[in-house]
């Protein structure tokens, strides 16, 4: 039988078994090699939400998927061409994720009796004969058996050489879609460096794996999937969260202040904390706090004291910090705070994305209480996101939330490594010591530039002591003020001084399409992939629509309005109920129309898709 | 220019004085409060400091007592309810070479922050924390507080309230605090000798000061405090020295095995050498120094102890820290952000 070569513009695979099955690691150096070979590509891990769920039941099912192409890719992907199952489980949890006659690569050692019923699969019922007569491609491989029989003769033990098996399969993979072994093999060396013996035998699993497709012809097709027309520069692969990481290690080793970390853990935020934790060399504190307002507290001690004050959290965490950053909006110190949403309400959906933050970040607190709002659209967005939410923080004084989500914390995508000298340092305004003939000057803390920004007056200065505090502060002096007009000048001045950011952000600019027409699709945050690719599709189809996604979501740039009013139709598509949407209606007084699904996913692509053509068609 | 003694043996600050460290806002407190005494010794303490006022910083939460900060011409902020400890926890990981004071009541620390003032303790940060407490609730105008006696009538308990009310020492020193002390504001000579002690130790200095509230509390520690009843109620503590208390010492408290027990010196059964001796630096005993906190108003009972409990010396937290950092820079060199971004694996894509 001779093998079919065909050529693929794009390709997604979902790799899933069992947590101990090494899922994670097989994703990620196919994602590697992927990378590698040239394609543009966008992952997303798909974690049980239990630690330890049992072995080989439903609930202990961990997932790993990944859209790689020949042409641009900016999301994970809704639906799999492949899909590796490694048991009964895998295979009831992800089925629902395979395209109509896609492939599905079975580890049939996983499909026995015990596992079966394990799988909640009913007694009597055959699910690959099943899959089979559905109509999609069903190749059956006994990893286990394959696995031993090759590494029977290194000495290891059976358990030792049961965690080869995913290497067995990524061989298998790698035949099928073309790719050179060299990267992974580096890395096992890498990885194993003081275990020779391992090394070997997960390199001589991964070799018999390419050999055993060949050898048995699997399979009557080969893909192969030519390199994407890609920015040249020096990539890496990265989730949002380590982009958070590096882009607040780069802000405090570019800039003349430390910077400080007050966290507690919270799925999905929790890497950022873990992250910083081990970058003590960096000119960053990290310290993990009793609970989300000691954490959010702490940093706005450090601030007063002359570090950038930052906390992570998630939305339930952002809620227990609701008043201190009410705090932090009267003091009028700098302040980042990162909400890796998630769905809710209450507990929710730990391990699941959600974009219904966004009125809690604009309204959740007592009084009027002004910050700037800024959003991360990708995985690799959120370094140069964090980079600015860190320098409006500090020049404006002023909170700064930074949202983000599950979706784009864990998700990872190629991004390209910025130029370090080109990343400017952040300008605080530290006042000087009143020394050398200046002692009676005197200090006044809520004297403002031109841009309303009051000064960064830090103990130990000579001169400068000041009490600062929540209650409500006399213009200029800072001075405890119960007069009715300083508290309606001042609540003015602190909403001014945030709108005024909008002189020191980039015009909004269009992503794909003209300024002006039929349909404007308005997106921010993690649903940029999924925008992208619906609008790019209806396009390509001769469509009348045009995109833009904001990363700056308070103040709006300036150019919003002018923008927005170019177009017969509005389209917001948003993981929530209608938040956004809502906003930009009160705000621009302009009829807008929604696309909301909560299903703790992604916005599927075919969906928006189809909404966008209606939309245009009517 | 005259060098002034330091309680922390530095070099001083010149010639200020208390009044230095007065700041021009008008204090607003209720004429005959208990805090205007604090606040005045708190006042006198400062130049023994031997620092600058913009190495200060006092840090409050919310009540009557967190207005304190106002009142001092130092750095300072006015926080929100409960959270005190955790501002002034950032701001002394961030910034060790301040001075940093924490002024909470019985409200503040107890209830709302009650989170807070136990995790500030275990963790030994340097920071000297003043506890007004006058078992009620002040700036709210009058409910009880989680020191109030059970039984207390108040807006929010007209019945008495059933609330078990808490030992703020025992509490302190369940969290493993490492300075552990009491005073009262009408003894202001003694309040001086325990801020002393507060700003000399090195961890986290826990001092509680019974403070009397004129309006809403008026008396709830006048069987300790007051001239004519508080020698035979109060014991006053001294390291090394054997617990006596009453006129002309004529009581003392003696251990029975672990249990304390009240003895009278004047019929010859017990001398002063029978007496349980004070040490500050242990622990076991300072527990049962905290467990003299029954209501003593009647004779025969036990005195309630003044002074300090525990003085423990560990590392601070700030210190623990700051030679993590330390290490990790010599181990690795300042951060290099060029080989952080990168990781460990790139590909490149040629034009």
């Amino acid at each position: 039988m001779s093998i079919i070569e065909k050529q693929k513009k794009e390709v997604t695979i979902r790799f899933a078994g069992d947590s101990g099955d090494g899922i994670q690691l097989t994703g990620s150096q196919f994602t590697s090699t992927t990378a590698l070979s040239g394609n543009d590509l966008s992952t997303f891990p798909d974690y049980p939400a239990e630690i330890r769920a049992p072995a080989g039941t439903v609930a202990g099912v961990s997932g790993f998927q990944i859209h790689f192409g020949s042409k641009a890719i900016h999301t994970p992907g809704d639906l799999c061409d492949v899909l590796v199952v490694m048991n009964a489980a895998a295979l009831k949890a992800n089925l629902k994720f395979l395209k109509p006659g896609g492939i599905i690569i079975a580890n049939t050692d996983g499909f026995g009796k015990k596992d079966l019923s394990l799988a909640k699969f009913a007694p009597g019922e055959t699910p690959m004969k099943d899959a089979k007569n559905s109509g999609y491609i069903v190749i059956e491989i006994d990893v286990t058996k394959m696995t031993r029989e090759s590494l029977k003769d290194t000495g290891l033990t059976i358990k030792e050489i049961d965690r080869s098996k995913n290497m067995f399969v990524l061989g298998v993979l790698y035949w099928l879609f073309s790719r050179p072994l060299d990267s992974t093999i580096q890395f096992l060396n890498r990885k194993f460096a003081k275990k020779p013996q391992i090394a070997e035998a997960n390199i001589k699993a991964l070799n018999d794996g390419f050999t055993y497709a060949i050898a048995t012809e699997l399979f009557s097709e080969r893909y192969s999937v030519d390199a994407a027309p890609i920015e040249p520069g020096t990539y890496r692969n990265i989730t949002g969260n380590d982009a958070i990481v590096l882009g607040i290690a780069a802000v405090a080793r570019k800039s003349e202040f430390p910077v400080f970390l007050g966290s507690y853990p919270i799925t999905p935020a929790s890497e950022i904390l873990q992250g910083l934790s081990v970058l003590k060399n960096f000119g960053v504190t990290t310290y993990q706090a009793e609970d989300e307002i000691a954490a959010i507290s702490s940093a706005i001690g450090a601030s007063f004291g002359g570090s950038l004050g930052i906390t992570t959290s998630s939305g339930p965490g952002v809620a227990l910090k609701g008043e201190a950053i009410g705090l932090a909006v009267m003091l009028e110190l700098p302040l980042v705070i990162v909400n890796v949403q998630r769905a809710g309400p209450s507990t929710g959906l730990p391990t699941k994305t959600e974009q219904s933050d966004l009125l809690q970040a604009f309204y959740g607190r007592a009084g009027e209480a002004p910050v700037a709002i800024l959003s991360a659209s990708s995985p690799a967005d959120c370094f140069e996101v964090t980079y600015e939410a860190c320098r409006i923080a500090v020049e404006h004084m002023i909170p700064v939330m930074l949202l983000t989500d599950g979706f784009i914390a864990n998700g990872a995508e190629p991004w390209k490594l910025p130029v370090i000298s080109e990343l400017k340092p952040v300008d605080p305004r530290f006042e000087k010591a009143r020394d050398n003939g200046q002692e009676d000057t005197p200090f006044l803390p809520y004297k403002r530039d031109e841009n309303l920004v009051r000064p960064w007056a830090i103990p130990g200065t000579k001169g400068l002591v000041h009490r600062i505090g929540g209650l409500e502060k006399e213009h200029e002096t800072g001075n405890i003020s119960y007069d009715p007009d300083n508290h309606q000048k001042m609540t003015e001045m602190r909403e001014k001084k945030r709108d005024m950011i909008a002189n020191f952000i980039p015009d909004q600019k269009m992503d794909e399409g003209s300024d002006t027409g039929k349909l404007l699709v308005v997106g921010w945050g993690s649903t940029y992939g999924s925008i992208k690719s619906a609008v790019s599709e209806a396009r390509e189809e001769g469509l009348d629509v045009s995109f833009l996604h904001l990363r700056y979501l308070n103040p709006f740039p300036k150019n919003l309005g002018t923008l927005l009013n170019g177009f017969e139709k509005i389209l917001v598509p948003e993981i929530n109920r209608g938040q956004l949407s809502r906003i930009l209606r009160e705000r621009f007084l302009l009829p807008v129309e929604g696309f909301n699904r909560v299903r703790g996913v992604p916005l599927m692509v075919s969906e928006l898709k189809e909404k966008i053509t209606q939309l245009c068609k009517s | 220019m005259s060098t002034q003694k330091t309680v922390n043996g530095s070099q001083g600050n010149g010639n200020l004085q208390a009044k230095d460290f007065a700041s021009d806002q008008e204090v607003r407190w209720c004429p005959g409060c208990g805090d205007y005494t604090i606040l005045k010794q708190v006042q006198t303490l400062m130049p023994k400091l031997g620092l600058d006022p913009e190495n200060i910083v006092f840090i409050a939460g919310i009540g009557c007592s967190s207005r304190f900060p106002y009142y001092m011409n130092t750095f300072g902020i006015h926080g929100i309810h409960g959270r005190a400890p955790a501002i002034a926890t950032g701001l002394k990981v961030a910034r060790p070479d301040l001075s940093v004071w924490v002024i909470t009541g019985d409200g503040d620390a107890l209830s709302i922050g009650g989170n807070h003032i136990i995790h500030l303790l275990r963790r030994n940060l340097d920071i000297n924390l003043l506890l007004f407490n006058n078992e009620i609730y002040g700036l709210t105008k009058g409910q009880y507080s989680p020191t109030s006696p059970k039984g207390l009538v108040t807006k929010t308990s007209p019945a008495g309230s059933v609330d078990n009310p808490f030992n703020p020492l025992a509490l302190a020193l369940g969290a493993n605090g490492s300075f552990i002390a009491r005073a009262m504001d009408r003894d202001p000579k003694h309040l001086q000798i325990m801020l002393e002690r507060t700003a000399q130790h090195s961890g986290t200095s826990f001092l509680e000061i019974y403070q009397n509230c004129i309006v809403f509390n008026d008396g709830a520690f006048s069987p300790y405090t007051d001239k004519s009843l508080r020698d035979n109620t109060s014991l006053y503590l001294e390291d090394g020295q054997p617990l006596l208390f009453g006129a002309n010492d004529a009581f003392g408290v003696r251990l029975d095995g672990y249990r304390p027990e009240l003895v009278d010196l004047r019929n010859g059964k017990w001398s002063k050498d029978d007496l349980w001796i004070h040490d500050e630096q242990d622990r076991n005993k300072a527990w049962l120094l905290t467990s003299l906190f029954d209501d003593n108003t009647t004779e025969g009972k036990l005195p309630r102890p003044f002074g300090v409990f525990l003085a423990e010396e560990r590392p601070t937290y700030e210190e623990l820290v700051r030679n993590q950092i330390a290490a990790s820079i010599e181990r690795r060199g300042e951060g290099d952000l060029e080989e952080l971004l990168t990781g460990e694996e790139t590909w490149t894509v040629k034009g």
